[in-house]
């Protein structure tokens, strides 16, 4: 177990590479209770929501789902959000734990005409993940999963409960999260262990080690790694997520824009480590000339079993690249994100 | 978890099997578990001399690296090959394949092995896990 925003984690149920791979190969469940879930709700919520983050979620039709970010005046972010269109003027904000006390505020101070409501202590979110998640749960919910996309959600029950349950996640791999009320989220977890139970599948627990492995080798970005209020969008290689497109102003609209026209000054980039030494958050990566950048998440990718990092890197760095690893310099190729894409594997 | 009778232990959770003049170095099963799966052990070389409370290695494992220390003066006379290809076996059996390394301890001024100070018993080491939590 582990401290985490405030949250008694677990860090690992059991090893956490036989959870990783349990995701990658079959399913697994995550108890993701610590995220912040916040509604804004009322006839001028999406206005309002349109102003207040840098992506467009008055063009959500409702049922779909959008990733998106929170932005300081500067473009800085402030943090990563899953905006959910749930109905017409009810829309929920999923914020990382660490940071829902900012979103929450911001979104107080932005969405004038909207109620904004922190329901995080009210909600359970349970995720299960995995090419057998959709199997497993169809057991358990009277949702039809097959007509379910990728960013969607409904409303349904799981294991009897209501619950908004939502084709999304943080692994890679196909899967759900299960909003549910707090005090159903064990009748949740507990259904769909019983699904797995009956289908003779096997779906262990996994903790917040697994979780950071797998999201790592999608090549997803962590608020407080390669996300802060230092970065903007751009940077992050996620410049598709500034909707500069859409009508109105938005907070960090101007700066956001003349970023855009410049071009970022460091980049994201994906190493893959040729050593089994591990680059790790904070080490250095060098080139031929010195000190070009720095890595913001590393660990043995227990997929392709070498050790991954992702790294900033000043514009217009060229390898061959090295990370300082304790005092050696230890190679690493650069290579496309994601590490891994379940589309291309199967 | 499982912390031996018959071992010795340090502060650093290393545990020491004494026999005759060679000690047997690795982790216990708290440090084990505590560092999740371990990934990489770099182990120093045979023949190199090492000191009580000084890193002679390091340990990798997914969320962290953590030194390696000697808890006893001498010269490195084996080293665990086997955890070059499968470094779980620190978590599997960490006082068992998972061992790490051997260490010849010098003779004291009459002859005996001299046990270096500070080692702790089983019960010392159950209590010092259990305050750290």
């Amino acid at each position: 177990m582990t401290e985490f925003a405030g949250w008694l984690m677990p860090l690992r149920y059991g090893s956490e590479t036989a959870e990783h791979n349990a995701v990658r190969s079959a399913a697994a469940l995550f108890d993701l209770s610590h995220m912040g879930e916040i509604a804004v709700t009322g006839p001028g919520a999406a206005e309002a929501l349109d102003y207040a983050v840098c992506g467009w979620p008055s063009s959500l039709a409702p049922g779909r789902a959008r990733y998106t970010m929170l932005c300081a005046p500067d473009g800085g972010i402030l943090d990563d959000l899953v905006v959910y269109r749930q109905a017409d003027d009810r829309f929920l904000v999923v914020a990382n734990a660490a940071n829902t006390a900012v979103v929450l505020g911001e979104l107080q101070r932005r969405c004038a005409g909207a109620v904004v409501e922190d329901e995080t202590e009210a909600t359970g979110l349970i995720a299960i993940q995995g090419p057998n998640a959709a199997g497993l749960l169809s057991r358990v919910t009277d949702l039809p999963l097959d007509e379910m996309r990728y960013y969607a959600g409904a409303y349904g029950t799981v294991g009897g409960c209501p619950a908004w349950v939502a084709r999304t996640g943080y692994t890679g791999e196909d899967g759900f999260e299960i909003f549910c009320a707090a005090g159903d989220a064990e009748r949740v977890w507990a259904s769909l262990e019983e699904a797995a139970k009956r289908e003779g599948t096997s779906l262990p627990p996994a903790g917040l080690a697994a979780r950071d492995t797998l999201r790592l080798e999608a090549g997803m970005p962590l608020y407080g790694n390669e996300l802060g209020p230092d970065v903007t969008p751009y940077e992050a290689g996620l410049g598709r997520v500034v909707r500069l497109d859409k009508p109105g102003d938005f907070v960090g609209r101007e700066a956001l824009a003349a970023r855009a026209a410049e071009g970022p000054r460091r980049t994201l980039i994906g190493l893959i480590g040729r050593s089994r030494r591990i680059p790790r958050h904070g080490y250095a990566v060098l080139s031929e000339s010195g000190e070009v950048g720095v890595v913001t998440s590393g660990a043995p990718s227990p997929t392709l079993g070498t050790p991954i990092a992702m790294a900033y890197v000043r514009a217009g760095a060229t390898g061959p690249f090295g990370v300082d690893v304790r005092g050696n310099k230890e190679p690493a190729e650069v290579t496309e994100l994601p590490f891994y894409d379940r589309r291309k594997q199967r | 978890m499982s912390v031996p009778a018959e071992l010795h232990y340090t502060e650093e959770h290393e545990w020491v099997a004494i026999d005759g003049d060679t000690a047997s170095v690795g982790i216990t099963d708290y440090a084990a578990q505590s560092l999740g799966d371990v990934v990489y052990v770099s182990l120093p070389a045979t023949g190199a001399a090492v000191t009580a409370g000084e890193p002679c290695g390091e340990v990798e494992s997914t969320k962290s690296v953590s030194d390696l220390y000697s808890p006893v003066d001498g010269e490195v006379t084996e080293v665990n090959e086997e955890l070059d290809d499968d470094p779980g076996l620190v978590n599997a059996e960490p006082y068992g394949a998972g061992w790490m390394f051997r260490v010849r301890i010098p003779a004291g001024p009459g002859g005996e092995t001299a046990l270096p100070p500070g080692l702790l018993t089983a019960a010392e080491y159950e209590e010092l896990t259990k305050s750290a939590g």
